[in-house]
């Protein structure tokens, strides 16, 4: 599994508090029982019509094409815990998000995938929007290990990003399985003395 | 640090490491999967060639893409029959206990978890849904988990996890006539907020959780999530164990007469539940105080579950909101078509909906028929009630609910999340309205990308309903 320690690219905004996982992705398309078409629809209907023509999304704009960094403000990814919302993102070519709060579930679900959410306050994240608006070409390097996110190669702003998530990106351990299963006998310990596991 | 709680308790039977990350490696108790959120999670076991590691903990069942109307098979949408397909596979391939539409007991799995005696006390439980917080009213740590972590506890009973805070949220005194478990997860979300509780885990308590019921405590827990804490409980009391006693998995249930209850495995068990109990010298990371007195019927107005009033308040002025939450409120005024300094009560309605692991029990059902009964569903209102299990539905049918509930215009349904996701034939069309006793009043969220919703309790769905437009139920109790 690879580290992960710096993320380089440009940035997109999609501004708003409590952008919930059902806008990020409508749970008609969860009914497909593969992530592989998820790419396709990240917003969906913020930014198609009916007759499917684009909206004037920021996804859609030709001047955020190709970011991989995605600037978000409060709560973002709150609801349901669909982690189609982080596919769907990471497959549309996001590989890390920055934002003022992150809600729990959508968080976990992005380390999982590799995708750091790391965190600014409001007056940062409103500078950052408003930055990357007016230049949309500014090159941001995420760094993992210094905790830091440059813009142009200059240092611009120190991030937070929860210890055990970020140690498991720049760690390379983000895709948990192996860590947990090398503990099965220790599981099996734990098991045996739950009272509820051995019926009482 | 929070010292002593259910939680911490919980917590500590179930770690099982400290990983090298800093989080914890937590035994997981019980894991229900459905069939949304899991056959990617079963195709990623198969891949790295793993087995499920305790198949005999996990329980399946389907309820999200279900069409309420006809569960013959095969579906009319081949998406989710492909979906069915799916998980009958899987459960068949991996040797997962299974409760699908012949067993009797289908229905929403955080419904059926509870109603089967599987949510016990003390447990760690997980789902891939974010309602799995519904099951903490059972004194459980309970969450939800995306689908690579469903893989990670398929292949190894465990997830990863960082430690919770726990705030303990007091609601004392007595709650008004008309007041509802549903008033009072969306008053504490309208005062504590949609991203209050990141970070936490919520401990319910005060008399009003004391005299609650375990469904009026399960409404308040599910809703937990809405609060951003992935997990709330209550700490288990005597309502606890007497709800449990007899239920077909609850301990020292016999297999083949469920009255017959062995008493001593039973009593171990209770002590054992006691133990977990949040102590009275527990210590937590924060305690907020509410009067019961102060609740009111409660409904929504926007698009996320704080946004919400007293049914006979007028809707806030955007001026009110703090500077950082104005674009989200002029966004929920813009799609909900309502005014700020309006009232609420009189907002016409297309669509009412009874149903939803919020408020999909039997009963939410007996509160929504009371005020169904010899009433008519207005002529603008489609209405429809969707019990949460087939168990649910066997029950109100045995006391004649489901004719109550006809009688008056409703449709009754099959049992399945329905249009709480709306991932089924119930959907709203255009910009529909509903009158919802669901969870979630998203943008999009009830199928059309246009539709609106409006929270509020069962009772409250039955009145809007009847009289066609969002109504205090308390005028059509007096006047019944």
């Amino acid at each position: 599994m690879s580290k992960i320690t710096q993320i380089e690219g440009k940035a997109v905004p999609v501004e708003g508090n409590d952008i919930d996982t059902d806008r990020i992705i409508p749970a008609r398309y969860l009914k497909e029982i593969t992530f592989t078409n998820m790419g396709k629809y990240p917003f969906y209907d913020e930014r198609f019509d009916a007759e499917g023509r684009p909206k004037g999304h920021p996804f859609d704009l030709p001047q955020f094409a190709g970011a991989h960094i995605l600037f978000v403000n409060q709560n973002f990814g709150c609801g349901s815990s669909r982690e189609h919302a982080p596919q769907a993102l990471m497959r549309f070519g996001i590989r890390a998000i920055v934002g003022e709060s992150f809600a729990e579930i959508f968080a976990g679900n992005c380390t999982m995938l590799g995708i750091p959410t790391a965190t600014v306050s409001h007056a940062e994240m409103e500078k950052l929007q408003a930055l990357v608006k007016a230049k949309p070409e500014t090159k941001f390097t995420l760094d993992l290990e210094k905790k830091t996110l440059l813009s142009e190669g200059k240092e611009h702003l120190r991030f937070d990003i929860h210890e055990s998530k970020r140690n498991a990106l720049v760690n390379g351990t983000w895709d948990s399985t192996g860590i947990l299963l090398a503990n099965a006998g220790k599981t099996a310990e734990v098991a045996q003395k739950l009272p509820y596991v051995n019926g009482f | 640090m929070s010292k002593g709680t259910l939680y911490n308790k919980v917590w500590d039977a179930h770690v099982v490491d400290k990983l090298p990350t800093g989080q914890y490696q937590i035994f997981i108790g019980l894991h229900l999967i459905h069939e949304v959120t899991s056959p990617q999670a079963f195709d990623m076991v198969a891949e790295k060639g793993l087995k499920v590691a305790y198949p005999g903990r996990t329980f399946a069942t389907v309820d999200h893409i279900v069409p309420t109307k006809s569960q013959a098979r095969p579906f009319a949408d081949t998406e989710a029959e492909q979906m069915m397909g799916a998980i009958e596979r899987n459960v068949r391939n991996f040797g997962i206990p299974f409760f699908d539409f012949n067993s009797g007991n289908q229905g929403i799995v955080h419904i059926i978890g509870p109603e089967m005696g599987l949510t016990q006390p003390g447990m760690t439980i997980a789902c891939g849904d974010s309602h799995t917080s519904t099951h903490g009213a059972f004194g459980t740590l309970a969450f939800g988990i995306g689908t690579t972590q469903v893989r990670d506890v398929l292949a190894t009973q465990c997830l990863g996890l960082d430690a919770l805070k726990v705030r303990r949220v007091n609601v004392n005194g007595e709650l008004k006539p008309g007041v509802t478990a549903k008033d009072v997860t969306l008053y504490i979300i309208q005062k504590l907020g949609v991203k209050g509780g990141i970070g936490y885990a919520y401990e319910y308590g005060g008399s009003v959780f004391d005299n609650f019921t375990m469904e009026e405590r399960m409404t308040v827990c599910n809703m937990a999530i809405e609060g951003g804490a992935r997990a709330g409980y209550v700490n288990p009391d005597q309502t606890t164990f007497d709800y449990l006693k007899g239920r077909k998995y609850a301990p020292g249930t016999s297999p083949e007469a469920m009255a017959k209850v062995d008493e001593a495995k039973w009593q171990k068990a209770v002590a054992y539940w006691k133990s977990v109990a949040s102590g009275h010298d527990a210590q937590y990371d924060d305690v907020v105080n509410f009067n019961g007195e102060d609740i009111e019927p409660i409904v929504t107005w926007g698009i996320t579950p704080d946004q919400s009033v007293g049914v006979n308040d007028k809707l806030p002025e955007v001026g009110k909101f703090s500077a950082d939450e104005v674009k989200t409120v002029e966004l929920a005024y813009k799609h909900m078509d309502l005014k700020p300094g309006s009232p609420i009560k009189g907002t016409p309605i297309d669509v009412a909906f009874i149903g939803s692991c919020t408020n999909g029990r039997l009963s939410d059902l007996r509160e929504a028929a009371k005020v169904a009964k010899g009433r008519k569903v207005a002529k603008t209102v489609r209405a429809f009630v969707v019990p949460g299990s087939q168990q649910v539905k066997a029950a109100a049918e045995k006391e004649g609910l489901d004719k109550v509930f006809t009688e008056a215009g409703f449709e009754w349904r099959g049992a399945g999340c329905s249009m709480c996701l709306a991932m089924n034939p119930d959907k709203l069309k255009g910009r529909e309205i509903s009158a919802s006793s669901s969870n979630r009043n998203f943008i999009g969220r009830q199928g059309s990308k246009d539709g609106r919703t409006i929270l509020m309790s069962p009772a409250m769905v039955a009145a809007a309903a009847v009289e066609g437009c969002v109504t205090d139920v308390r005028e059509l109790m007096q006047h019944h």
